[in-house]
Parts: structure tokens; sequence; C-alpha cells
């Protein structure tokens, strides 16, 4: 009864999310004293058995080009079928939005229990049992999983990617694929951008900047850091920038490892899509912003003087003219 | 044209989360209720304007909960639909509601079935996928876009980092997230008619729970914020680097 992860991929490379529930799934496999395995549907631009390095020994690959798209149902029946003729086993998916997709129908199919936004290894002492996020991002929650299978959706950024030495066996899987119902007739990458729900920093604006014309230091200050650039609900709801930028309970919840939030106050639905985010800094001119209390650092002054200014000192460190 | 919207009763936003009972139940008590935001704001209000679009559109609620989520479905009613279907079960295991919303579904026979894009105080997300698996349906999650024409639904999804257009046929299944409709307050008249729509009351059907909560614990309180001059920045980027070596 092996761990089996799925690998979600985009334009033949694994997704970030994904490598982190690579390694879950080695350290949860390590932990119950089984072997953990990949299933790839569809292609990869790089040799899979490279994989192995985090932990998998063998990885099930149907190579159809016709799977580089998802499609849920299709996925789910694939996957299932691979998982249930090993018996018994412990599914993981990234809870990123194709984990979203795939997870519950797989879990159905399996009829496993299935936790989703999980965020630590499982306590295996007694049953099995799994912490995940609730009450978004106010509380924990220890759910037990009942069944002999299991499904596992790891939110990202919580469980630190371990690479090591090995390489996979490549399995090759004949995958009975049905045909999809759902057509995809158009697809848009925002290209030569951090994805916000895979970037480690997040620089995200708020009311405070004024206007989308003063969104060019916001910028200045992301592209230093190598960061994904976010805003708040009334800055999307102005159409100052995209909505696929805005972060709180309606938008994306995110949960970096730092999270610079500029002239943003703090509603508690703003801090609902944020408060997963490992360390916050503040910047605000009013100390008595609500967003301080959530901070971990923070300035109050004008953002105009200061951002600039935090700009050069990171370039300096980085020795970026 | 038969659509079913899934209702889910969830705290407030703004609601103070703590626990009793060893903590192993949320303490609800003086706690207000809502509808669950996806559920009200983007699925039900998409919903309601294909009704409006189509009048022939039968538009049905269900609600899988105890008694006390009575008046939340009936504020669900008084935004819109024509009746509420509630499964008398109180569950916090996906599979179990999921089993619950798809023999409802099976018995209406609907072309359509509205979820939010989870719940905000299990956030779940599994909800809608399960219910299309188990009734061998497709399933679009996250939607920020819905339209239909004639039979065919053309759907706006979220992806990593960008947007995908889908075509699918009916039934299908949807998750529907900001984007796919405006959140409505319910007037007077809704309020009002609401009273007298159907709310049925049906029994679970067998199924087992297949996960269960065996506590809830609140993160640990935050250190306090360390604030540095604003007169000088470069401190901020050398604790982030030095302290918190974040980068």
């Amino acid at each position: 009864m092996p761990v089996f992860i799925f690998i979600d991929h985009s334009e033949g490379h694994v997704k970030k999310a994904s490598l982190e529930a690579i390694s879950y799934g080695a350290a949860v496999a390590a932990q119950l004293g089984t072997s953990a395995e990949g299933i790839l549907l569809g292609t990869l631009s790089g040799d899979p058995s490279q994989l192995g390095k985090y932990g998998i020994t063998k990885i099930h690959q149907a190579a159809q080009e016709s799977l580089n798209n998802l499609d849920a149902q299709v996925y789910a029946r694939i996957i299932a079928d691979t998982v249930s003729a090993a018996g018994d086993s412990v599914v993981v998916f990234s809870n990123n939005l194709s984990g979203k997709a795939v997870a519950p129908r797989v879990a159905v199919r399996l009829k496993a229990a299935l936790v989703t936004g999980a965020i630590a290894l499982p306590d295996t002492k007694s049953g099995f049992v799994v912490k995940k996020n609730v009450f978004s991002g106010k509380a924990f929650a220890n759910v037990s999983l009942q069944t002999p299978m299991k499904v596992i959706a790891l939110n990202p950024n919580a469980f630190a990617i371990k690479e090591g030495e090995g390489t996979a066996s490549v399995i090759p899987l004949s995958a009975n694929a049905p045909a999809p119902k759902v057509k995809v007739v158009s697809a848009t990458a925002a290209s030569g951008h951090v994805p916000l729900t895979e970037a480690e920093i997040v620089v995200s604006g708020g009311r405070g900047l004024k206007g989308p014309e003063n969104w060019g230091m916001i910028e200045q200050l992301a592209k230093v850091l190598g960061a994904a650039t976010a805003c708040s609900r009334p800055v999307a709801d102005a159409h100052w920038r995209p909505h696929n930028e805005h972060v709180g309970q309606t938008g994306i919840a995110i949960a970096p490892n730092l999270y610079i939030a500029v002239g943003i106050s703090g509603a508690i639905q703003h801090l609902a899509g944020v408060n997963r985010s490992k360390v916050i800094v503040v910047i605000n001119k009013d100390p008595e912003a609500p967003f301080f209390k959530a901070a971990d650092y923070g300035i109050v002054g004008d953002a105009f003087e200061v951002v600039p200014k935090m700009t050069d000192a990171v370039k300096k460190l980085k020795g970026i003219s | 044209m038969k659509i079913l919207v899934c209702i889910s009763k969830t705290p407030d936003t703004t609601a103070k989360i703590a626990f009793t009972n060893n903590n192993t139940k949320f303490a609800g008590d003086g706690v207000q209720w809502i509808i669950n935001p996806y559920d009200e704001w983007y699925a039900l209000v998409r919903a309601l304007e294909l009704k409006e679009k189509d009048p022939s559109t039968a538009l049905h609620l269900v609600t899988v909960g105890a008694a006390d989520t009575e008046p939340i479905i009936r504020k669900a009613l008084a935004i819109g639909g024509d009746e509420a279907i509630r499964v008398n079960a109180d569950s916090s295991d996906p599979y179990f509601i999921a089993v619950q919303i798809a023999a409802v579904a099976r018995a209406g026979g609907y072309d359509l079935i509205f979820t939010g894009k989870e719940t905000i105080d299990y956030n779940g997300s599994a909800i809608g996928g399960m219910v299309a698996e188990l009734l061998d349906l497709p399933y679009i999650s996250l939607a920020t876009k819905f339209d239909l024409n004639g039979t065919t639904a053309t759907v706006v999804r979220e992806i990593e980092g960008g947007e995908e257009t889908d075509e699918a046929g009916l039934p299908l299944v949807v998750s529907c997230q900001k984007g796919v409709a405006e959140q409505r307050i319910p007037n007077m008249k809704g309020i009002m008619s609401a009273r007298t729509k159907p709310l049925k009351v049906v029994e679970p059907v067998a199924t087992e729970s297949l996960t269960a909560i065996v506590s809830f614990e609140l993160p640990p309180a935050k250190a306090g914020v360390k604030l540095v001059p604003a007169d000088d920045p470069a401190e901020l980027i050398r604790l982030l680097h030095e302290e918190a070596r974040l980068f």
C-alpha cells in the first residue's frame, strides 16, 4: 500500500505546489514505512525520472499528449483506477486549483476519507489524524480519516520542498481515458509574472496608494524581491488593478512566506485571505490601522516615501544597480 | 430548465472564532449566522439571473443541516428561488454531505447544480466535485463567469496564474466565486414571499461519515508588531533579511 502523489504540471513543468505535495507524500510514506509513487498524466518537458530526488521511487505515467489538459472527470478515473489496483493507499494532492478540481472526485471513486487544506504530516499514533486550516485561517481542525483509503490535499506553501538524491523508475500507465465532457475553448496565463498562489513573497497595495498610476513603486519593490503583486478588494473593485490580483475573503487566499501590505487598513475580510502568511509587514500612515495587530513588522509612515526606500535597500542588499 | 443551488449556513465573517467542549465544538452561542457568502452572492444570484432570463426555470435550494438552519434557508428564499429542501442532518464530513445533495439532485433531475467555491467555516472546497462524481457529471470548479446558450454552458474558470474558458453540455455541476454575479440585498417583497415558499424537510439517506473532526485549535497569538521608524526603511529590510531570513 504505497503513498501515491498526483503530479500537477503546466507547460511541461511540475508546479511548485506539486513538488511540495511530492515531498509531503514521501514524508508520509517514510512515516508509514512504505514507498511513495507519483502519478503523472500527460508529458513533461524534462525527464520525469528526475523527480526521484524528491523522494518518489516510481512514477506511473500515462504519456498521452491529450492528457496535458486537465479534465477532472478523466483524471479522477485514471488516478482512482491506478490507486485501487494497489489496494488501500494514501493519495496526496496539492490543494491548489487543480487539486480542488480532482481530489474530491478521486475520494468519491475510492470511497476514501478526504481532508483538504492539510498543513502538517498525519498523526498516526492512534488512527490517522491530519491538521487542516478552517475558518479562513483563523483556526485549525484535526481531522480523523476513518477509511483504509485516504485522500489528502496539502495547502500550498505549508510543507517545504525536500530535495535529495535518487531517480524514479517510470512505469507506463495504459490509461483507459474516457472522452472529456468539458471542452477547453481557450486558456490565458498571466505570463512573465509569478502566479500569486505560488509566490513566496507578495507585495500588495490598497486604497492608500490613491490611484492606479501609483502602482509603479509596488511593482518595483515586487520585482527586486522576486515577488508577485496583489491588491485589496476596493482596489480591484475600482478597476485600479485586475481582479485576479485581489486577495482576501472573496478573492484569492494566499499563504506566502512574506506578505507586504502597503496602504491596506486590514479589514477582517482582507485578513481572511492573507492571515496564513508566515510573516506580515504593514506599511500604513495610520497607526490605528487594524492590520498592525496582525503584523509581524510595520512602519507607520507615508508609503510614497517608505516603499521606494525599501526597494533601494533591497537593491543594495542584493547588489542590483 | 431546473437548477439546484447548494446553500450552507456559516458563522458571519467577523464572528469570533472560539471552541467549547474541550475544543471539539465551535462556540456558536451569540454568533450571527449567515448564508455562506460564496453560495449567496455568486451561486444563488447567478441562478436567479438565469431564471429571470427564462422564467420557466425551476430554481430549488438545498441545504444539509438541522432545524436551526431554517432561518438561513428562508433568507436565501427571500433573495430568490421557488422552493427549498432541507436534509435533516448535521455533519462536517464532505462525503456524507455530498451523498445527501446527490440524492436530492438525483430525485429532482436538475440540469444545473451550483455551489459556492467553498464554505468559510470548513474551507473544504470539496462538495461540488464530490456531487459531480457521485452523479457522474462534469464539474467546472472556481467559475468566474457563467453563461448559458440553450443547453451549452460557457464557463470561465480560474486556473493557476490565469483563466480558462470551457464549454460543457448539461447536466453540469459548477462551483462559483467572485465574478459570476454581484451580491443582492433581499427586498421586502422577497422577504414576505419567502415565508410562504415551500420548505421541504427530508430525512438523510443512509450513508456513513468517512471523516470526523477530533479537535479544533487556535493559532498561537502573534508576538506583536515590531515597528521600524519611518525614516529608516533599510532597517526593515535588514530585519527581514537577517532576523526573519526571508530573502
